[in-house]
């Protein structure tokens, strides 16, 4: 489990956090290099931390002119125009599937 | 005529009245890059295509259907797709990928008929500000081989910078186009966030990135972001026309203008005094040429970078989740999928795209997460308002690009901290999403090397033009100060 953060002057990461963490980031590391990572993290959350100084209210979010982009669910492209070009880029490949492990 | 020097109009101008071919011009590029490159390691693939490209671009101008760009090279920085061609980011994950589509960058590049001289080293996925984040080793700054070209678009400044290409594409996320520009002595567009069409640009802080152009003046600059400027319908973050002439009315100013200071934040802690030095003057010469300097508080601006280190590696941690070594690219077998997954990231990826992913699933989790991005959302909309507001009072903002000059390699890289704070000046421009130009200011002189200095301003949404044109004041500043 991860720890629940508690605000204060220093941040704390445990070693087992960090072999989580790189877990979930499904990111094989060694344990040194996780414990230099440690200090890093610790470094740099420590510094983002700063914004605790300031209140900001509830913002409205002025989203503007950005809105999202739909289209009408009409003249699909027609199916297999890119399947070889996307396929082909895959490591494994069977057929016109890409090919992966068993997962259960 | 002299190619490697000539500006872009006078290469169109050669080109448009026959004095001069694509080929000639693609030819003496090619050559420059092959005697320059060795030492500079700008470039990570020069195309094997160049000439072909040059001659369909010869076509187009006996045909009498020539654009700006038909026939210039362009260099391109190794994020961006140009189809059936490699391209890798600068990560050992994806060496030998090859790109299904084009970038819709390219497409309009394609279309105007520029030659493609090939792809720019970075740092791996953009992460980082010296180069020296990429798998396939660093860039060295044209200006002094002992230093960094700066980051993450430091090959295709460098290129342009050394002559190499006379104008190039880079992205910018926090900062990766103006500081390299810097650094390197030329100019550098960072667009409004929405202006450029994001389609087939790598994705590293998708509401942060921009793709932008590189030129050694002002105009030069100006012709790239004239291409590849334009709304895209496959692009969801793409802002179309009509609203970008609602939003950008008026905040286009051209002449006299009011040039905001936030002198707090440009003075402070942690800015070389050569940088301060060099800024004051340039402001002072722009009041003589008749602009009015207003100071400003920005509070929220201090508080940028930290705002940024939140948002940015929490998109980082999403956005890299495609590399499995399933999809494309790089992959490593383990006993079972998760194994698979372990293993390609673990080899695939480098030190600094690790940080950040580790960066973003942490603040991301639950029980972090408001505390930190939930936190960060909230100062970013208060960093827009109060940018909003400072801009019903003047035209646009200075600041100095890059708190130092090029540094030297190895300087920084073995504290992140240092690293990311080089990006101070520039990273609250992609939080709030305007556009900034960084544009030479004039020289420093660092352990016997004359370093370039670059002097960044900000703008409205949309309002690219008045960069343009103050940055050209400054042009003409520093041009004048150089034939004293």
């Amino acid at each position: 489990m991860v720890p629940y953060l508690v605000f204060c002057y220093t941040v704390f990461v445990d070693n087992e956090a960090m072999k989580q963490l790189a877990l979930l980031c499904r990111i094989e590391m060694s344990d040194s290099e996780l414990e230099t990572l440690r200090g890093e993290m610790e470094y740099i959350l420590e510094y983002v931390e700063k914004i605790g100084e300031l209140a900001p209210a509830d913002p409205v979010f002025n989203v503007g002119m950005h809105h999202n982009m739909m289209r009408d669910d009409v003249n699909p492209r027609e199916s297999g125009t890119y399947t070889e070009v996307l396929v082909s880029a895959a490591p494994a490949r069977e057929g016109d599937f890409v090919r992966v492990k068993k997962i259960l | 005529m002299d190619i490697l020097h000539a500006s872009v109009l006078e290469l169109r101008r050669a080109l448009d009245c026959g004095e001069m071919t694509a080929l000639k011009i693609a030819e003496a590029f090619l050559a420059h890059i092959k005697e320059t490159d060795t030492n500079i390691h700008a470039f990570l693939e020069v195309y094997d295509d160049v000439r072909e490209q040059a001659q369909r671009a010869d076509a187009m101008i006996a045909a009498g259907v020539a654009r700006l760009l038909t026939g210039i090279p362009i260099a391109l920085k190794d994020n961006l797709l140009v189809s059936g061609k490699c391209v890798s980011s600068a990560s050992k994950i994806l060496e030998g990928y090859i790109a299904p589509y084009d970038a819709e960058v390219i497409r309009r590049l394609n279309n105007d008929g520029a030659v493609f001289l090939g792809r720019t080293n970075m740092d791996e996925f953009a992460m980082g500000g010296s180069t020296e984040n990429s798998a396939f080793g660093p860039t060295k700054n044209p200006y002094d081989t002992s230093r960094v070209p700066g980051g993450s678009s430091g090959g295709s400044a460098a290129a342009v910078a050394a002559h190499m290409a006379p104008l190039a594409l880079g992205s910018d996320t926090g900062g990766s186009i103006r500081q390299p520009a810097s650094f390197c002595g030329i100019v550098g567009l960072k667009p409004t966030y929405g202006a450029v069409s994001r389609r087939g640009v790598m994705a590293m802080g998708s509401s942060l990135d921009q793709i932008g152009p590189f030129g050694r003046t002002v105009a030069d600059t100006k012709v790239l972001f004239d291409t590849i400027n334009g709304y895209d319908a496959e692009d969801s973050t793409s802002v179309p026309e009509s609203v970008r002439a609602t939003v950008r009315e008026g905040s286009v100013v051209c002449g006299a203008m009011r040039i905001g200071v936030p002198e707090s934040f440009v003075y402070g802690e942690g800015v070389d005094d050569d940088v301060k030095e060099n800024f004051r003057a340039t402001l002072f010469a722009l009041e003589k040429a008749g602009h009015t300097i207003v100071p400003i508080e920005l509070s929220t601006f201090p508080y940028a970078l930290a705002v940024y280190y939140i948002i940015m590696p929490a998109e980082v941690s999403t956005n890299l989740a495609r590399f499995d070594g399933v999809r494309y690219g790089l992959h490593v077998t383990g006993d079972n999928l998760l194994e698979d997954y372990m293993k390609t990231r673990g080899t695939g990826f480098g030190k600094e795209v690790r940080r950040r992913v580790m960066l973003g699933t942490y603040v991301l989790s639950a029980g972090y997460y408001d505390a930190y991005y939930n936190k960060a959302t909230k100062v970013r909309e208060t960093l827009r308002t109060e940018l909003a507001d400072a801009f019903t009072r003047v035209d646009v903002i200075a600041t100095p690009t890059s708190p130092t000059p090029a540094f030297v390699f190895g300087e920084k890289a073995s504290n992140p901290l240092q690293m990311y704070l080089a990006d101070i000046f520039t990273v609250p421009v992609n939080i709030a999403g305007v556009p900034a130009i960084s544009v030479p200011s004039g020289n420093v002189v660092r352990d016997g090397s004359t370093l370039p200095l670059g002097m960044q301003f900000i703008a409205p949404h949309f309002a690219e033009e008045t960069l343009f044109a103050i940055a050209e004041s400054v042009e003409k500043i520093n041009q004048s100060n150089q034939d004293k």
